[in-house]
């Protein structure tokens, strides 16, 4: 029997749990697991600089790994700072475990110094939480939260740990929880095979289908079973944003992602289609535009681990209750030796499809000339090919986080690491960093803009610390882009405090940390500065390139209006 | 329509108000609430009545099912039920009013639970219709205070909400 102190059990936990990496930022209610941290070798601790880097940071290990972030933070602003953290993981089903310090048991509710209640103020926006009440019951609460962060519907859980649960002084009985069991939450696997037969026999009788898949798919770990189904089928698919890399983007199958800003193509057959066969997606209002004029002549197949998340918008004609993986296999199993029964509808499908793609090929955009400003998504194309489009791409929020989605091309899944649920600016860096740490030998790029960026800049101290090489592209527009263009369509382009005025020198700003930075303002300058940023995968380079501050991101649905409703440029729309 | 939602939540502490929390997160509307422990000390039952279409009621029954701290739950309304109400009513009772109060309690198989020389204050049980009603009759001659425990609910017969 081994007895230890509260503190020693999370330590202890998190290296049985085989844990390797936190992130965390220390004080008061919190020293004594760090005293307990300080003691071991096996849990490395990365020392952020805002409480809100260690969950991006976090999440970014998360959504690359497929394995819960660990974020330990104090009490009052230490946790208060990582809520927003906590909400974009929650928003896009991100297994997380966020220990939080709390003042000792017996201060609680007398707004003791630092004091916030964290279970409440973060009730909304986690899987569950828990309060420890007792040290011995550490090893039980820590197994349970793991346990609900990583299976079902992924998402965060929040431990909340008062300090006098980690006193060094009592100690109890440490065992390591192999299993546990909550009585009330059994998550499906398999999905309802009368339904599934059912959704297969629409697919093979199905005269227009198409699949739309999401981030279901990769925290699923379901991107090869989907592959082989859509391949098999040989049915169009369009991906959401968060479900970008379940299917490979080369493929002449994949229409890319579809939405606000998705491909013209890929909106265009979901409007009309017959068959939408969902699978991992929830309909989510950026993808449906108006709900009332959505795909007036399809029948929906909606497959989803989350019972709450079939019929929330859009009503489904066969709903499927299980994770994607297993119904997407029984799906293959049964349309094995079948054959679909409309051979030359699909032909015909697939004549409309190949239409409205070459309509818009080589139309995307406009690159720059010579003596021009350089256009943000040549900037993305020249980084796809530096890389050979194998990076980790994490993305802070607008325009650029846009133009990466879609001239950025995934081949597999985990690696387009964006904040698609609450679209949080700051997000790219520190996620990238985590990435990073843990995939030393990749290339972690995150594109970002001038505006994210300096949400979460502070980082830098920490990348210095912990010699963390990522590539931070900065599309330097001067502006807040997507502010300003909705501010050019929506509000007869009055710039109400889109622009960046006072923009500090970044390149002066990075060597201040000790680090690489390129300025680039014209495009025979690109290549040379990419080829330079990626000499070396594990050095920090910022490249500051000044991108036209004019452009907008297209296509872009017209509000309101159903999928094919759309902006297609400046002066072209549907 | 009016539904009656009963749940076995785990009588752990927040675990209300994980469930009321997410009324209004999620712009659901809550009519009369009721909770309190079972014969399992681990369990306590709550009741809610709340009004939504099918799509909303659908909705909610999913997501408080996704709560951890849910165990199970039942919409009695989908079936034959009992719903009670208990209700505290202060009423003016003063002069003749003193007999009309009698009699309409009476009527109601209301109880006078406790009596002053000016103020009666009647215990009623009954549906929801009930109570209304019996709050609609006193109401000219004078009601001072109400209090009302809000709906409970159980189905009838061999159907049983246990673990």
């Amino acid at each position: 029997m081994e007895l230890l102190s509260g503190a020693d059990m999370i330590a202890r936990f998190l290296k049985d749990e085989g844990v390797e990496r936190i992130y965390g930022y220390p004080g008061g209610a919190a020293l004594h697991i760090y005293d307990a941290l300080f003691r071991q070798d096996s849990v490395q601790h990365i020392l952020v600089r805002h409480e809100q880097a260690a969950t991006h940071a976090a999440d970014g290990y998360a959504r690359a790994s497929g394995k819960p972030g660990v974020v330990l933070v104090t009490s009052g602003p230490g946790a208060t700072n990582a809520v927003t953290g906590i909400a974009t993981a929650y928003m896009d089903s991100i297994p997380m475990v966020v220990l939080c310090g709390q003042v000792a048991s017996h201060l609680i509710g007398e707004d003791a110094f630092q004091e916030t209640d964290i279970v409440g103020v973060t009730r909304p926006v986690v899987k569950h939480s828990f309060s420890i009440r007792h040290p011995s019951e550490i090893p039980e609460v820590l197994k349970k939260a793991f346990y609900l962060a990583a299976t079902g519907r992924p998402g965060p859980v929040v431990v909340d740990i008062p300090k006098d649960m980690t006193a060094p002084t009592e100690r109890y009985e440490y065992v390591y929880p192999k299993k546990v069991k909550i009585r009330s939450y059994n998550p499906v696997t398999r999905g309802h095979s009368g339904q599934i037969k059912k959704a297969v026999d629409m697919m093979l009788k199905a005269r227009r289908p198409v699949f739309y898949t999401g981030g279901g798919i990769v925290t699923g770990r379901a991107s090869e079973a989907l592959t082989d189904l859509v391949q098999r089928l040989g049915f169009p698919i369009t991906t959401t944003l968060m479900g970008i890399g379940g299917y490979p983007q080369g493929d002449h199958q994949s229409l890319g992602w579809l939405g606000m800003h998705g491909s013209y193509e890929a909106n265009m057959a979901m409007h009309h289609a017959d068959l939408i066969v969902a699978i991992g997606a929830r309909f989510d209002d950026r993808v449906t535009n108006n709900t009332s004029k959505f795909c007036p002549t399809a029948k929906i197949v909606h497959v989803d681990i989350d019972p709450s998340s079939i019929s929330k918008t859009v009503r489904a004609d066969v709903p499927i209750v299980g994770a994607a993986g297993s119904v997407i296999d029984e799906m293959i199993s049964l349309v094995q030796d079948r054959e679909a029964s409309n051979a030359e509808a699909l032909g015909e499908w697939w004549k409309s499809i190949e239409g409205w793609r070459a309509e818009r090929e080589g139309k995307l955009y406009e690159p720059s000339k010579a003596g021009e400003a350089l256009k943000p998504q040549e900037v993305i194309e020249a980084v796809y090919r530096a890389t050979r489009g194998e990076a980790f791409v994490t993305t802070d929020v607008g325009q650029h986080q846009m133009f990466a989605a879609q001239y950025y091309k995934f081949a597999k899944p985990n690696r387009f690491i964006t904040s698609g649920g609450l679209g949080t600016m700051g997000f790219g860096f520190p996620a990238a960093m985590g990435i990073k740490l843990s995939y030393p030998q990749d290339d972690v790029v995150c594109f970002t803009g001038e505006g994210s960026f300096q949400m979460m800049m502070q980082e830098l101290s920490t990348c210095k610390q912990f010699d963390v090489g990522v590539k931070i592209v900065n599309l330097n527009n001067q502006s807040l882009g997507m502010v300003r263009q909705w501010q050019d369509l929506n509000y007869k382009s009055r710039h109400a405090h889109s622009y960046m005025e006072s923009l500090p020198d970044f390149a002066k700003l990075i060597e201040a940390y000790g680090f690489t930075a390129i300025k680039v303002t014209t495009l025979d300058e690109l290549a040379p500065a990419l080829e330079r940023a990626f000499a070396d995968t594990n050095e920090l380079v910022f490249l500051d390139i000044y991108v036209d501050p004019f452009e907008h991101v297209y296509p872009m649905q017209v509000p309101l209006g159903s999928m094919r409703d759309m902006l297609l440029s400046k002066t072209e729309r549907t | 329509m009016r539904h009656i939602i009963s749940i076995l939540l785990e009588n752990e502490p927040g675990a209300l108000s994980r469930v009321v929390g997410l009324f209004s997160q999620r712009n659901f509307n809550i009519e009369t609430l009721n909770v309190a422990p079972t014969e399992d000390p681990s369990l306590s039952r709550l009741t809610v009545t709340t009004v939504g279409d099918d799509r909303v009621i659908e909705q909610i029954t999913k997501h408080l099912n996704k709560l951890i701290d849910v165990v199970k739950l039942v919409d009695l309304t989908e079936g034959n039920h009992i719903e009670r109400e208990l209700m505290l009513v202060k009423v003016k009772a003063l002069g003749a009013a003193r007999d009309e109060v009698k009699r309409t309690a009476d009527i109601f198989r209301a109880q006078i639970v406790d009596v002053t020389p000016s103020v009666y204050t009647v215990q009623i049980t009954g549906d929801a219709g009930k109570l209304d009603a019996f709050v609609q009759a006193m109401a000219p001659i004078g009601i001072l205070e109400v209090a009302r425990t809000g709906v409970s609910g159980i189905a009838r017969g061999d159907k049983l909400l246990t673990l």
